[in-house]
């Protein structure tokens, strides 16, 4: 028995080496000068430029027209990440409590045209999706950026489920005394949907923030760019230079991660729930 | 579609399969919304429905069809009209040999990641599963990464197979394997296998670890007695226990590898994808944005579209026969 649990460690830490290693090793190294790293490689001890390459990277202005700085992309990424969840929470928890609290004709063929977006992601109609932002004039704008992203239905279909496990009785005796749909809404179901829409939030966020392909065919201007859709421009610059800024791109992609990393790591019970249990 | 998937509630692998698969479970066969009481207002429904119904049918429902509708059309470049042109943008893609080698790079791709990923995630979960010290701070470092964005995993891939300081080039060099990734097309191939494996295997072991957690200790105390071969177990008790949770985990896998590799393969290629390996939702993106041919690309999205749905529809028809789930 005991060395199977040995075993069992082993492997544990095998994958923690797996998993965590290349994040301290990117940590680490962010705090060298570029030059170190471009003659000893990475590094698993830090250096002593920590402070130095953070302020760089978060204030200066970089970019092709040197005008974006890490701290905007940072605080667009924020503007994405928070505008996504909550829209998608507002969104959804509306849509989900008229399909399952009313009873009305369309009912039917309304949550067969919500249900249908679930097959198919953004990604299988990035062009005409881009051609029709382009016609309404919204590629550059905040609204752009996040409204588009809102029109799939896992939120939806994440409350409808949880409603639909929301005791009958609640709603009778609400009826009984004389609540209306506004009322009920406002008093029972939001109070009673706090943890859900948390672990949504906190899914939602992380979703928003790392989103990619989309930033990517919305931003042209560089003041709107995301930390994540910068990522690409800084390695196209890293690439053409002589001794490339290696430090400067890994400070940016743990910027890029740690709030996200935060955010799942300190809310993990939640985030766990939301994630594997939005079906009860 | 119809094939809706009967799951009892009560069992105890099927509650932690997630919403993702619920919606398909419940979608089909439940017009009727479980509610016994309900509202009913003449307008208030519409009223809440109202702003998802906008979003999805400006984001969702006009683009989907604009793809369609510009299939069957050939684009002039410069801006002068179009023409219709039948199928012929479909038989160009189809007949063209280098889509088709995207199309096998594709599914390798698919399958490899949707395998290691799966497999690795299982083996951390039953490992953590089995350990009670240190179970929580296990659980809390492997689950990170999820929440890393798939282009900065690839800018962290760039960095350990850099040719100048990756660790991972160095290491595969003392097995005389030389790898360049960026120039030699395996080299990258498997370099963006590595990392995107890497990327999706806390998903798959949150996912395995609560299926794990779900079996009732009753099941797991009367397999101890039945069976003294911890292997055996659980190849004979908890593995088909668990095949919900893998069968969900089998379609989100192949979803994530088909598309949300995007980011990972756009930062690993660098705009240089003539000699590299890149998937079909890549080529989408290359023709459409890189290319100009907005015809080719929409029948590229519409091929797309349609292999998403056979995938969905191959899923519940077959697999899920196979599947124990009580």
């Amino acid at each position: 028995m005991q060395r199977v649990k040995l075993f069992n460690h082993f492997i544990l830490l095998m994958g923690v080496f797996i998993m965590v290693g290349p994040l301290v090793v990117a940590l680490m190294t962010s705090s060298h000068e570029a030059a170190d790293i471009h003659r000893n490689g990475l590094s698993l001890l830090p250096g002593g430029h920590f402070v130095e390459t953070y302020t760089k990277v978060l204030t200066k202005e970089g970019g092709f027209t040197g005008k974006i700085t890490g701290l905007r992309m940072m605080m667009n990424s924020l503007i994405l990440g928070i505008g996504f969840a909550v829209g998608k929470i507002a969104l959804s928890m509306l849509a989900a409590y008229a399909l399952v609290y009313f009873r009305f004709r369309f009912a039917t063929i309304l949550f067969w045209m919500i249900f249908t977006t679930l097959l198919l992601p953004l990604e299988v109609r990035i062009l005409p999706s881009y051609e029709v932002m382009n016609t309404l004039h919204l590629t550059n704008t905040y609204t752009g950026l996040i409204v588009p992203l809102l029109a799939s239905a896992t939120g939806t279909f994440y409350f409808r489920q949880f409603f639909k496990s929301i005791p009958d009785e609640l709603l009778e005796a609400a009826r009984i005394d004389g609540a209306g749909p506004f009322k009920f809404f406002i008093d029972v179901i939001v109070p009673l949907s706090k943890t859900m829409m948390a672990a949504i939030f906190i899914i939602m966020f992380v979703y928003g923030w790392n989103q990619y392909l989309w930033p990517t065919l919305m931003t042209t201007d560089e003041s709107f760019f995301t930390l994540v859709r910068g990522i690409k421009q800084i390695l196209l610059v890293w690439v053409g230079s002589n001794i490339p800024d290696y430090n400067e791109a890994f400070a940016l992609a743990i910027l890029a991660m740690v709030p996200p990393v935060m955010i799942v790591m300190i809310f993990q019970r939640w985030f766990i729930k939301g994630l594997t249990e939005s079906d009860k | 579609m119809t094939h809706a998937p009967s799951l009892s509630p009560t069992s105890p692998a099927a509650t932690t399969t997630g919403g993702f698969f619920a919606r398909f479970r419940s979608a089909p066969s439940e017009p009727s919304f479980a509610k016994r009481v309900q509202f009913s207002s003449p307008y208030l429904p519409y009223l809440f429905l109202a702003p998802q119904m906008a979003i999805i049918f400006i984001f969702f429902y006009w683009p989907s069809v604009q793809a369609i509708q510009s299939s069957f059309y050939l684009e002039d470049p410069f801006g002068f009209g179009s023409t219709f042109v039948g199928t012929s943008n479909y038989t160009d893609v189809l007949k063209s040999g280098e889509y088709l080698g995207i199309a096998r790079f594709t599914a390798i791709f698919t399958a490899a990641v949707t395998f290691f990923s799966l497999a690795i995630g299982l083996l951390l979960a039953v490992k953590a599963d089995g350990v009670i010290r240190g179970n929580a701070t296990y659980k809390t470092l492997l689950i990170w990464v999820y929440a890393i964005a798939p282009p900065v995993a690839g800018l962290m891939g760039m960095m350990m197979f850099d040719q100048h300081i990756g660790p991972l080039v160095r290491f595969v060099g003392l097995f005389g394997w030389d790898m360049k990734v960026g120039l030699n097309y395996n080299d990258t191939a498997a370099a963006m296998i590595i990392v995107s494996v890497w990327k999706q295997i806390p998903y798959n072991f949150i996912f395995f670890l609560s299926g794990l957690q779900g079996i009732p200790v009753s099941v797991r105390e009367a397999a101890l007695m039945d069976c003294r071969s911890g292997f055996r177990r659980f190849w004979t008790v908890i593995l088909p226990l668990l095949a919900p949770t893998a069968f969900f985990l089998l379609i989100i896998n192949t979803t994530y590898a088909l598309f949300d590799t995007f980011g990972v393969i756009d930062v690993m290629v660098k705009d240089k994808a003539a000699n590299n390996p890149i998937t079909l939702v890549y080529k989408v993106y290359m023709d459409g944005f890189r290319g100009n041919d907005l015809g080719g690309s929409s029948a590229q999205s519409v091929i797309l579209m349609i292999i998403v749905f056979v995938l969905t529809i191959f899923q519940f028809r077959f697999i899920e026969r196979r599947v124990h789930y009580n």
